[in-house]
């Protein structure tokens, strides 16, 4: 091991370096409705990964050309803002964003119906605020949520994870320095309902039988990740419907 | 047309047929050519079916990242010219470019199949820079699969330049006996989905109707080095731990044309 920086050990007496278990996930937070500009909007909060998600559409098609007959065209525009990492990042896009975009385009894409709003884009973008580790995955939570909010038709939200191996040890949700001294790291996304899996990338070492298990982990994950996204669109139309209900409230009170 | 192309290719594969007669998981034939370009430190030419890409090895030497002081690069790059396919476009790469090169990397650099600390001249100074650059000549289907064979080929011959150290230079035109240090042979394997049904090796056609696709590289004792689910499509469970037994089977098939 030649990389600069390496802790010595990344598991210190059966625990990770920031006290974890091996399968337990940081502290997650979602919230709905974030951006009133936005047609839906999310932030998705793990451990120190922060990520907000803006959709906009289904809107027209520009430049025309990418309008497609009988389907939307999904647009899915992933980046980190310049401050946003231990070394400033360059903004606008990079080989490594243009590859995430396109891999979170084909994860969210098949839990939308696309096919029912052909010639129109729906325009997903994402931001990562706060990188550390697992901005993929809390980049795809935070744009279902959003896509939710949009009022876009979907077949099931897409909850996502990464779990990986460091110190030898299979891992759940890495941070920093296990992704980055660990032997392999595995994003991973699904459609709870029907436990499809939407994303699947993996770089490292590991073996068939690991990989498999990581899949499972994984899985558990995202069920816990998917009843939050649950309760954070709840949370935000209740809010909403409390809203409306006041303002009829009100009106009411106006004419007596 | 995309929509009469799909029904047609998945109504094939529910019979574990395929237009060009092949079964479910038998690669096209394939055909390599080591060393085509004698400019390069390697090169290497691979077919599969009407699929050709030319990749090509160039070294130099430069200053390494801060992180890896004592460690050579490797930089992976792909150009979709034009030249290849009526659909490709010229201009900076686009997401397809940009993820061909970055898998067939991971591929390569999450195996450490080349032993990149054996690439360093003067710590924190001086270290080989491995360029790899993948070409596709004609894009019948499965570009995955032929850049990564062709760059471990290419690797593989590729010898090292002279260094002249006194001159701080690279004598291009100089080459040394020397081979690149390399520890193991990944192998890409891609398989397709349309409609349920799984096959390896997509045609450009099938590519065309595939709802998802699956790559997998593997080395030589099974261990996996890189994974990548692209398209709109999804797997199971189930079938990931099925193609994970398959994509190491076919890697041994393929690990024959480095010999």
């Amino acid at each position: 091991m030649t990389k600069v920086g390496a802790p010595e050990k990344l598991i210190v007496n059966g625990k990770r370096l920031d006290g974890r278990k091996f399968d337990e996930l940081r502290e997650l937070k979602v919230k709905a409705g974030i951006i009133p500009n936005a047609d839906g909007s999310a932030e998705v909060t793990l451990g120190e990964t922060k990520v907000v998600a803006a959709v906009y559409g289904p809107r027209e098609v520009l430049p025309r050309h990418l309008s497609e007959p009988d389907r939307a065209y999904l647009n899915v525009i992933y980046t980190m803002i310049s401050f946003s990492t231990s070394e400033r990042v360059r903004p606008g896009p990079s080989r490594r964003s243009v590859e995430i975009s396109k891999v979170i385009k084909d994860a969210l894409a098949p839990a939308i119906f696309l096919e029912k709003y052909p010639k129109t884009k729906i325009d997903v973008y994402l931001e990562v605020t706060n990188a550390n580790a697992g901005t993929r995955t809390a980049a795809i939570n935070a744009a279902s949520v959003a896509l939710a909010d949009a009022g876009i038709e979907m077949r099931d939200l897409v909850a996502s994870v990464a779990a990986g191996k460091a110190d030898g040890e299979l891992l759940l949700d890495l941070f920093e320095p296990e992704d980055n001294f660990g032997e392999a790291d595995m994003p991973f996304a699904m459609m709870p309902r029907t436990k499809e899996i939407t994303l699947l990338q993996m770089d490292g070492e590991l073996s068939k039988d690991e990989i498999m298990r990581l899949v499972e982990m994984n899985t558990k994950a995202c069920e816990q990740i998917y009843e939050a996204q649950k309760a954070a669109l709840k949370e935000k139309f209740a809010t909403e419907k409390e809203a409306v209900q006041e303002t009829i409230e009100n009106s009411e009170g106006d004419k007596q | 047309m995309i929509q009469t192309l799909k029904p047609f290719m998945a109504a094939l594969l529910a019979k574990q047929m395929r237009e060009d007669g092949r079964g479910v998981f038998d690669y096209r034939p394939i055909e390599i050519e080591v060393n085509p370009i004698p400019r390069a430190n390697g090169s290497a030419r691979v077919k599969i079916g009407a699929t050709e890409v030319l990749v090509g090895v160039k070294m130099d030497v430069a200053k390494p990242f801060p992180d890896t002081p004592d460690e050579g690069v490797l930089m992976v790059n792909a150009e979709l010219s034009p030249l290849a396919n009526p659909e490709f476009e010229s201009g900076p790469p686009g997401p397809a470019a940009v993820e061909l090169a970055r898998v067939v990397d991971r591929g390569i650099r999450e195996s450490h199949a080349i032993d990149v600390e054996k690439l360093c001249i003067v710590p924190k100074e001086k270290v080989w820079m491995i360029f790899v650059d993948i070409y596709p000549m004609n894009d019948d289907g499965n570009l995955l699969d032929a850049a990564a064979l062709a760059a471990m080929i290419a690797l593989k011959k590729a010898v090292i330049p002279k260094y002249d150290e006194k001159e701080g230079q690279v004598l291009h035109k100089e080459l040394t006996k020397e081979k690149l240090p390399m520890k193991a042979l990944p192998m890409l394997t891609t398989f397709g989905k349309i409609n349920g049904s799984i096959f390896v090796d997509p045609t450009r056609r099938e590519e065309k109707a595939l709802d998802s696709r699956l790559s997998i590289a593997t080395l030589e004792d099974g261990t996996v080095s890189a994974m990548q689910k692209g398209g709109f499509g999804t797997f199971t469970q189930k079938e990931i731990a099925e193609l994970l037994e398959l994509s190491a089977e076919k890697g041994k098939e393929l690990r024959k044309f480095l010999k």
